[in-house]
C-alpha cells in the first residue's frame, strides 16, 4: 500500500453502532475520490450472511454541502450493495434557502384582516391573526396560529407535520380543525356553545379542545422567544 | 362629477333590483340626477321594475358595440323631470359582450352628466360582477337575514375590498321580517353586522306592497307611507351624507307616537 493510497482511504470512516452503521465521510477531498473510497471500502469490509436484515447506515457528511444531484449518487452507491437501508444523510451545512426556511418556519407573522369567505391566508411559521376568520375563510400555518377574534372557518396549524402546533382563539367555533394531519370531528352542538378563550392542541393522535389556561402545561415550548436564528 | 355606486350580493334574488330602483328613485325624489344602469345582460328586469320596459329601443350591448349613441339608448322616467334615465341591458346577447374596460369608459361618461349612476349588479362573482364594478366607485352589498345570504355577501365582501377604486362597500339588509327575528328564527341584524363587520347603511322589511309595486312597474319609493319605501328614502339620504338614524327597522309610522313625530316633523 502506497502512502497516498494510504491517506485516500482515511476519507471514509465506517463506525458500528447498535444500530448500524455510521459513515463520516471527510469533507476536505474531492467527491469524486469519496465516493470511490466508500465503493470500495462498502464492497471490502462488510459481509453478511444470506437472509439478514438489511443494515441500517446514517451517512454523516461533517461539512460538506451536498446538492440533491450528490445525495442521490451517494444513496445509489450505497443501496447498490443490496445490504443496506438508509436512516439518514446528514450535513452539518445547509443552503441558504434551508436556513431562510427554518427562519421563517420559527418566526410569527402578524396579520390585521378579516380572512372572508373564498379568502386564505398561509404563513411559514406561526400566525398571528388579529380579526376574524369568516365561514369559508382558510388560515393554515406550519407553526400554530393565534387568532385575536371569531375563528368560525378553517384552520390548519402545523401543516407540514408539526403536531406540537396549537390553534387558540378568542371564541373557537371553526367549521373545520386540523392540526399535522390530524382532523378533529365536530361534536353536535359545538356551534351553539360559548367557546370563548379556548384552545386547541393534539393529544394522543387527537385534537383536544380545552381552555387557554392549560397550554401552559400542555405546550411549555410556547412559553419563550422563538425567532432569533 | 357625479359618482357611480355598484349594488351588489353574490346570492341570487335578495333584492339588488329592488335596491336598485328604489334608491335611483329616492334620490330623484330628493332632486339628484340619476341614471340606473342594468349590467344583468341576458336577464335584464330592473326595466320591467321601473316600469319602461316598453319604451327601450336601444340597450347597453348596442352603446358598447357603436350601434348607437349613449343618449340615444337612455330611457327617461316621464314621472321625474328630466332626473331619472335608465341604461337597460341586452336581453339577446350574454355577459361576455361587454369588457370592464368598456363598462368602465361608459360609467366614466355618465358620470360628466349626473349625480349619481346606480348600477344593478347580476348575481354571481364571475364576468358579469366584474363589469358592473368597473366604473364602481362605491359599493352597497344586500343581503337578506339567511345564513347563506350573508355567506355570500361576505365573499363578496371580500373581493370588493381588492378593487382599488372602490370605498369600502356599505351594507343593506333586505326582507327583514320583525316577528321571525323576535322569535329567533332569523339571524337578527347584529348577527349579521358583527359577521360582515362593514357599516349598515340601511334595514328594509319584508313587505308584500314591495313585490307589488315592482309587478306594476311602480317602485315602492313612489309611495310615502310604506315602511320599504321609507327605508329606501333614508338610505338615499345617507348617501347623500345625512345622518339619519338607523332604526332595527325603519317602521311606517303609527298610532299616537307617530303622530307626535309627525307634529315635529320628524319620521323614521
Ligand atoms: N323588501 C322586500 N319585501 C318583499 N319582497 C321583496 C323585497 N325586496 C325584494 N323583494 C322581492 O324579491 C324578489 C327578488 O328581488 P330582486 O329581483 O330585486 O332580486 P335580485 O337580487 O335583483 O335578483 P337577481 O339575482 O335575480 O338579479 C322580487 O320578487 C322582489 O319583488
Ligand atoms: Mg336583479
Amino acid at each position: 500500500m502506497t502512502a497516498m493510497s494510504n491517506k485516500l482511504l482515511q476519507n471514509v470512516i465506517i463506525k458500528g453502532t447498535k444500530q448500524g452503521l455510521t459513515l463520516h465521510l471527510d469533507d476536505s477531498c474531492s467527491f469524486q475520490m469519496l465516493m470511490q473510497e466508500l465503493d470500495a471500502k462498502l464492497s471490502a469490509n462488510i459481509r453478511t450472511q444470506e437472509n439478514s436484515p438489511l443494515i441500517k447506515v446514517r451517512v454523516h457528511t461533517g461539512n460538506r454541502y451536498v446538492d440533491e444531484k450528490q445525495e442521490a449518487e451517494l444513496k445509489e452507491l450505497i443501496l447498490k450493495k443490496k445490504i443496506f437501508q438508509i436512516e439518514e444523510i446528514k450535513s452539518n451545512v445547509i443552503t441558504l434557502e434551508e436556513a431562510k426556511r427554518m427562519k421563517e418556519e420559527s418566526e410569527m407573522t402578524s396579520v390585521c384582516a378579516i380572512i372572508r369567505s373564498g379568502q386564505v391566508i398561509e404563513v411559514p411559521g406561526d400566525l398571528l391573526l388579529i380579526g376574524d376568520v369568516n365561514p369559508g375563510g382558510q388560515v393554515s400555518a406550519g407553526g400554530s396560529i393565534f387568532v385575536l377574534g371569531t375563528l368560525k372557518g378553517i384552520a390548519h396549524a402545523g401543516k407540514h407535520g408539526k403536531l406540537e402546533a396549537v390553534v387558540t382563539a378568542s371564541v373557537l367555533k371553526p367549521s373545520l380543525l386540523k392540526i399535522g394531519d390530524i382532523i378533529n370531528p365536530t361534536p353536535e352542538n359545538f356551534m351553539q356553545e360559548a367557546h370563548e378563550m379556548e384552545c386547541a392542541y393534539v393529544e394522543d393522535g387527537q385534537i383536544i379542545i380545552d381552555k387557554l389556561q392549560v397550554l401552559k402545561r400542555k405546550r411549555p415550548h410556547l412559553h419563550k422567544f422563538e425567532g432569533g436564528f | 362629477m357625479g359618482e357611480a355606486i355598484v349594488i351588489t350580493s353574490g346570492k341570487g334574488g335578495v333584492g339588488k333590483t329592488t335596491t336598485s330602483a328604489n334608491l335611483g328613485t329616492s334620490l330623484a325624489i330628493l332632486g339628484k340626477k340619476v341614471c340606473l344602469v342594468d349590467t344583468d345582460i341576458g336577464l335584464r328586469n330592473l326595466d320591467v321594475v321601473m316600469g319602461l320596459e316598453n319604451r327601450i329601443i336601444y340597450d347597453l350591448v348596442d352603446v358598447v358595440e357603436g350601434r348607437c349613441k349613449l343618449h340615444q339608448a337612455l330611457v327617461k322616467d316621464k314621472r321625474f323631470d328630466d332626473l331619472l334615465y335608465l341604461l337597460p341591458a341586452a336581453q339577446t346577447s350574454d355577459k361576455n359582450a361587454v369588457t370592464p374596460a368598456q363598462m368602465k369608459q361608459l360609467i366614466d361618461g355618465l358620470k360628466q352628466d349626473y349625480d349619481y349612476i346606480i348600477i344593478d349588479c347580476p348575481a354571481g362573482i364571475e364576468q358579469g360582477y366584474k363589469n358592473a364594478v368597473a366604473g364602481a366607485d362605491k359599493a352597497i352589498v344586500v343581503t337578506t337575514p339567511e345564513v347563506s345570504a350573508v355567506r355570500d355577501a361576505d365573499r363578496i365582501i371580500g373581493l370588493l375590498e381588492k378593487e382599488e377604486n372602490v370605498e369600502p362597500p356599505k351594507l343593506v339588509i333586505n326582507r327583514i321580517r320583525s316577528h321571525m327575528v323576535k322569535s329567533g328564527e332569523m339571524l337578527d341584524i347584529d348577527d349579521i353586522t358583527s359577521h360582515l363587520s362593514i357599516d349598515l347603511i340601511g334595514i328594509v322589511a319584508d313587505d308584500d306592497q314591495v313585490i307589488k309595486a315592482s309587478n306594476q312597474g311602480e317602485p315602492i319609493a313612489l309611495d310615502p307611507n310604506n315602511r320599504a319605501s321609507i327605508a329606501y328614502r333614508n338610505i338615499a339620504r345617507r348617501i347623500l351624507g345625512e345622518s339619519v338614524p338607523l332604526k332595527p327597522l325603519d317602521e311606517e309610522p303609527k298610532g299616537f307616537v307617530a303622530k307626535i313625530k309627525k307634529f315635529f316633523g320628524v319620521r323614521a
